[in-house]
């Protein structure tokens, strides 16, 4: 797929909690968004930062193709993430899209599929269920977080399939982490998973256990974004590859976890 | 119409522009962002006689305006270049270099030996100074009689322009520099990443997988200008200065010093079409001094 350098401006800066910020950016020439799978990311240009120069990989929330709009949900991590989420309408950013393979899409309609989103790791799971449900699958989602007001964009998930919920206060959903959640001990055929890696390498144990397909995505530190540099590798059965080329999205069965 | 050609050994330049091995993959992988043939030149990625799989992850940190590296020569070897990606990139319109290592005498001149028959490669950059492998690489670069050593081998192996990359992390570049030319090297490019460390405090580990990488990024740029500065004056082969360059300003800083050409790096991974940007500021700058040569300004320090 071919990769663009595009500036966007913001539209809107939904504070969604203390540390996540969904920012809607539309392309300031008004150019129409080149085509983006699910699970793809982008890297942006973090200007005017006096800690940060390389550019930040943020996984696609959302493509609002309608309204010609890319969502990103960031979570704060460091000073670069910290002026993203600090943005305000109008604001510009540069942008490199789209990067690296995405999840892939079953051919059986009838594949049971569960998207799993641990914190922000859901990020990429609300464009891959609207996907998966305008091609005629019916997704559910899973997500896991500390406490119910970690759980974001629960109402639009909602209206995409049903949304399975822990929370480890239990304060919303079952109580405890989501690889406790009965919904993994159902017949799921395929689980897509991004969160952090103690929480996706335990999901693709239950998804071995249950003869579970999973497709995880992983976010290693990176440089260029575009399998240049060699520095976001992560080993798998055909050695060390590129996170930012040959994924983020790997089958687990590529993984040397 | 301002002339932005400039020779390198038995290779012209359309511009001084080249990218810097390791930051700019073979090409290909900025070829959604910009026009190769618009280069002066670009650097591979290093090669070695054999594949290697390269250093563990965690392999880079972001540092102040710099970043660390220890990706450790990670490709697939020679003959999976000349096969499988020489066929692919040999019509670019543009000088095509090869990064050469090994970590033996041997390892550099068996991969010479195979490079030098490709029609369309009419330059390499022997690195001796790759700070991110045990065996040689930097071992080579860090003193007067490994460096000599290797360039007297591989100067005999292989009869094209012949350019050596050296290592900032000695204590006279210069000395380095002389002792490259006097075994026959046609240029010297430099200089590689400065040998760092970076610690997670919280965590009480270091970042990277090896403890210590090379540092990368403006944050070197004076060092390698000083240096570029330092070895011009001490040789009679041109030098290609890199460091650090991230604009047209820093490339054309680094010609004053004494760099007949320059290569970008880590810049690339910040902004795909910088070296483009970097062309068009030096015929922008050279009309605004009324310069018609670039050449005119090398070495103006």
């Amino acid at each position: 797929m071919k990769k663009h350098i595009i500036d966007f401006k913001i539209v809107e800066n939904r504070r969604l909690h203390d540390i996540y910020s969904l920012l809607i950016l539309t392309p300031t020439s008004g150019q129409q968004l080149p085509p983006i799978k699910p699970g793809q990311f982008v890297q942006v240009a973090i200007d005017n930062s006096k800690t940060t120069f390389l550019r930040r990989p943020i996984s696609i929330n959302f493509v609002d193709y309608e309204a010609n709009q890319l969502w990103l949900l960031v979570r704060k991590a460091g000073d670069g993430t910290s002026h993203l989420i600090n943005m305000k309408p109008e604001e510009s950013l540069n942008i490199i899209l789209p990067l690296g393979n995405g999840f892939s899409i079953p051919a059986d309609k009838n594949t049971r599929v569960l998207l799993a989103g641990g914190g922000v790791g859901i990020a990429p799971m609300l464009y891959l269920g609207q996907v998966l449900k305008e091609q005629g699958f019916s997704p559910e989602f899973l997500i896991g977080a500390r406490s119910a007001k970690d759980i974001l964009q629960l109402d639009i998930l909602q209206k995409i399939g049903t949304v399975h919920i822990s929370t480890e206060d239990g304060s919303l959903g079952e109580k405890g982490l989501v690889t406790t959640n009965t919904i993994l001990s159902q017949d799921i055929d395929l689980i897509y998973c991004c969160g952090p890696a103690p929480m996706m390498k335990a999901i693709a144990n239950v998804a071995k256990n249950i003869n579970a397909q999973c497709e995880v995505s992983l976010e290693n530190m990176m440089a260029c974004g575009v399998g240049a540099c060699l520095c976001c590798v992560e080993n798998t059965v055909k050695g060390n590859v590129c996170v930012c080329t040959e994924g983020p999205v790997f089958n687990i069965n590529q993984l040397t976890w | 119409m301002v002339n932005l050609n400039v020779n390198i050994g038995n290779i012209a330049l359309k511009n001084p522009v080249l990218t810097a091995s390791g930051t700019f993959g073979y090409g290909e992988e900025f070829s959604d962002f910009i026009d190769l043939n618009k280069l002066g030149g670009f650097i591979v990625k290093g090669t070695t006689l054999n594949h290697r799989e390269g250093n563990p992850y965690p392999r880079m940190v972001e540092t102040p305006s710099g970043m660390l590296n220890a990706v450790g020569l990670q490709n697939k070897g020679v003959d999976y270049f000349i096969d499988q990606i020489y066929p692919r990139i040999k019509d670019i319109d543009s000088q095509i270099i090869v990064n050469v290592s090994g970590a033996s005498i041997d390892d550099y001149v068996a991969v010479c030996e195979k490079l030098a028959p490709l029609d369309n490669i009419n330059a390499i950059e022997v690195n001796i100074s790759c700070p991110n492998v045990k065996q040689g690489g930097m071992a080579f670069g860090t003193t007067t009689e490994g460096a000599a050593q290797v360039t007297k081998a591989v100067r005999k192996a292989y009869p094209k322009t012949l350019i050596v990359k050296l290592s900032p992390n000695v204590t006279s570049i210069a000395d380095i520099a002389k002792a490259v030319e006097t075994e026959g090297a046609d240029s010297v490019s430099l200089i590689n990443t400065l040998l760092g460390m970076a610690i997670d405090i919280e965590r009480q580990r270091p970042y990277l997988s090896t403890i210590t990488g090379g540092l990368s990024g403006a944050a070197v740029r004076p060092i390698a200008v000083r240096m570029v500065w330092q070895v011009a004056k001490a040789v009679n082969i041109p030098v290609i200065g890199l460091g650090g360059i991230m604009n047209g300003r820093d490339a054309i800083e680094f010609m004053l010093a004494g760099a007949s050409a320059i290569q970008v790096g880590t810049a690339n991974f910040i902004d795909p079409t910088v070296t483009l940007k970097i062309i068009d500021f030096m015929n922008e700058y050279c009309d605004r001094h009324n310069i018609k040569d670039i050449n005119e300004i090398i070495g103006q320090i």
